[in-house]
Formats: structure tokens, C-alpha cells, sequence
């Protein structure tokens, strides 16, 4: 539920950048999440969608970059993921978390030039 | 929500300092004395034009990428600095709710506060309970009450702390809101996280809430006392933590029995050690 900060927060962002260009309305949004951001895309993407009416980010496509964590397999060596999922890909064996990133960034935007 | 930043923050919460705190002034805080701050992007912003003509605007990881919670990260980051100055150790405690916080606190209270100087702020919804609870022990005590606001952010942490005395703490417990999700997206300016997880809960916790377990300083399992009777199995706890958490210290005890509980005040002089005197 602290996905509805987090698109005030977002929404906030995207205004002052609009404002700052001059654009009217955005396209694309696009937001890079750390593995361990605790960002749930899906719920951020509802909150967005719901609170962006009146802004220049009204009915602006969220595009998320997930940022791949770092683990280790005891048999299988260390390996690159994009989900939180501790069993190893390969042999099914338990996996531990290295390191991942806590990032929750506004990377890019593509406004609608008119 | 703040209106004119929109950095998440929540205007309706309200900080309840004892009953005899301070100097009777503000007996709520509706924070909103944050400095005017700027959200704008700065950096490496740089527009890329597509074959078809459309633009886009990007900035590139590791970057000066503007973080979302920026705003919150900047209070934490001055909530930091005041605890470093004033050598207090500020300790931030997540775990769901129920699984024994406020009565591990009240343990820990009356085995240290009488040697070193304690204080406690502490997260709920609603109600003051947890605040009364924890008041017999002598520490200063305040109690946050968030609304409907799952977390504790670091400018009402900063809030709840200017109603503390300002001399005499050496270690300050924030207890959060019972939540293993929201908390671990807000820095609070702690020196460490340390998340509680109780025997009722089950062993594989860690792995079902990675972010929140994910760099904690230690987890302790609470309510030792019921391992048996819940089918709690302590291997496969230590193995998910791990898993997750390969640095983080692990405490068993049971603040109920008091089991466990001299192991988790060496811990936290260990720490007190470290911050120095």
C-alpha cells in the first residue's frame, strides 16, 4: 500500500520535469526497480494509473527496468537474477542472496511533442 | 500526502510525548516545517530522437538518477547526522505484527535502562498502548500514531525525536509500524536494522520478504518458548536467513521466559561499544 506514496512521490517528479521542458503530456514513463526496492510493479502501475487523471502523466504507459540481484548457488557458482527466487535455476538447490540493489529511480520519459 | 512536494509524506500523523516530556510544547506535531527542497532531475538527463522522430529523455544506473523517495532518504540522511552527533545508537525494529516487539522492548528497558540511557519511539496506526506499555520502565516514550499510514517515515521519526529530551540518550529503539513489506522502502536514519521474527510465524519468512531481512544488522527469534508446541524449526530459520541475510546476527530467546535475553543485551553493548561513549 506505500505504492500510493511512491506514485505521488513519482507523479510529483514528472510534473516539475514537464513543467521544467514545457511538455503538455507524456507517452512513457519509465521507472528502474531494485530487486529489493519493495516495489510490487502491478500495484504501483494501479496507483499511478489511478492518481495521474490532471496531470501530464495522464494515460502515460509505465515501463519498468528491473535491476538483476546477485546470487550464489553452492554447486552451480554465482549467477545474475531478475526475480527473488531462492532456488537455483539449474539444479533446483538453494540459492543466497549476494547483493541487489534497493534502487527505485524515474529514468526516463517520453513526452508527446506537438 | 504533502501537497507541495509529494514526497509520500503523511500530514496526519501526531506524536504523543509522556505525559510530563519536554516543556508541554507542540503535544502534536502536524510536521509540515521541512525546508523547501527541489525534486527536479538533475544530472545526466539527455533526450535520444527515434527513427520516427519521437524523443525521449533518459538517465543511465549509477548515475545521478533522482531516486523517488529522495525526499525521505534526505530527512533520514539529517536524522542520521543528529544521532551520530549526539552519540546516540539508533536502532530501527520491523518484524510483523504480534511477533513480540513492544514485550522484547519492555524486557530490554528494564534490564539496561537503569545502566544506560533509553528511549523509545514507537510506531502503531492507532492508540497509545504500546507507549503505555513501555512507560514503567522510566525511558522516555513516545508513541507516533500514523493514521492509515503503513510505515514510519524519517520526518515523522524526526518529529517524535525533538520531543525527547535532549540529553542523557545513548540508545534510542524505533519500534516500526508490524509490517514485513512498506517499512523496508523508508530509511529511517538508523545505525541498523534488526528485524524480530517469531516462532508462530514460520521458517521461511526471510524468503518470503526478502527486502525487509535483506541487510539487517541481526534477526532475532522471538518466543522461543513456543518452538514446540508452533513446529518451529530453528535450522531451517538460520538456513532462510542465511539465505537472505548471510551477515545478520542471529538471537534466539524468549523475552517471556527471559531465555536468550543476557545474548541480546551483549549484542547491544557490543553495538553501544562500537558507537564509543
Amino acid at each position: 500500500m506505500h505504492e500510493v506514496a511512491i506514485s505521488e512521490a513519482l507523479l510529483e517528479q514528472l510534473d516539475r520535469l514537464a513543467v521544467q521542458h514545457g511538455w503538455s503530456r507524456l507517452s512513457r514513463v519509465w521507472v528502474r526497480l531494485g530487486l529489493l526496492s519493495g516495489v510490487v510493479p502491478e500495484a504501483l502501475e494501479f496507483s499511478f494509473t489511478a492518481m495521474s487523471p490532471g496531470t501530464p502523466a495522464e494515460g502515460a504507459e509505465l515501463v519498468f527496468e528491473t535491476e538483476p540481484g546477485h546470487f550464489a548457488c553452492a554447486v552451480c557458482g554465482e549467477l545474475d537474477l531478475d526475480r527473488l527466487d531462492f532456488s537455483c535455476p539449474h539444479c533446483g538447490g538453494p540459492l543466497q542472496l549476494l547483493r541487489a540493489s534497493r534502487e527505485l529511480a524515474l529514468c526516463g520519459v517520453e513526452p508527446i511533442l506537438s | 500526502m504533502c501537497d507541495n512536494c509529494g514526497c509520500g509524506n503523511n500530514d496526519h500523523f501526531q506524536v504523543h510525548p509522556g505525559p510530563g516530556a519536554g516543556h508541554g510544547h507542540h503535544p502534536h506535531a502536524h510536521g509540515h516545517d521541512h525546508e523547501p527542497h527541489a525534486h527536479e532531475p538533475t544530472g545526466d538527463w539527455h533526450a535520444h530522437t527515434a527513427a520516427d522522430g519521437s524523443v525521449s529523455w533518459h538517465s543511465h544506473a549509477g548515475q545521478d538518477t533522482p531516486q523517488i523517495l529522495d525526499a525521505n532518504q534526505r530527512e533520514a540522511e539529517r536524522n542520521r547526522g543528529y544521532f551520530r552527533a549526539r552519540g546516540i545508537l539508533a536502532l530501527n525494529l520491523v518484524s510483523s505484527p504480534g511477533s513480540g516487539k513492544t514485550t522484547l522492548l519492555r524486557a530490554t528497558l528494564e534490564r539496561l535502562q537503569p545502566r544506560i540511557g533509553c528511549a523509545v519511539v514507537v510506531g502503531d496506526l492507532e492508540t497509545q498502548a504500546d507507549a503505555e506499555a513501555l512507560r514503567p520502565s522510566g525511558a522516555p516514550v513516545v508513541q507516533i500514531t500514523t493514521g492509515t499510514v503503513c510505515h514510519l517515515d524519517a520526518r515523522m521519526v524526526a518529529a517524535a525525536v525533538d520531543t525527547l529530551p535532549k540529553d542523557g540518550v545513548r540508545l534510542l529503539f524505533i519500534e516500526n509500524v508490524g509490517n514485513l513489506v512498506c517499512p523496508a522502502s523508508f530509511d529511517l536514519g538508523e545505525a541498523h536494522r534488526i528485524v524480530l521474527l517469531a516462532t508462530t510465524e514460520g521458517e521461511n519468512k526471510p524468503l518470503k520478504y526478502p527486502p525487509i531481512f535483506h541487510g539487517a544488522r541481526a534477526v532475532v527469534i522471538t518466543k522461543t518458548d513456543l518452538t514446540k508446541p508452533a513446529g518451529f524449526e530453528i535450522e531451517r530459520a538460520r538456513q532462510a536467513i542465511a539465505q537472505v541475510a548471510p551477515q545478520a546476527e542471529i538471537i534466539e530467546l524468549s523475552a517471556r521466559t527471559g531465555a536468550g535475553l543476557d545474548a541480546w543485551i551483549a549484542f547491544l553493548d557490543r553495538l553501544l561499544a562500537a558507537v564509543g561513549s
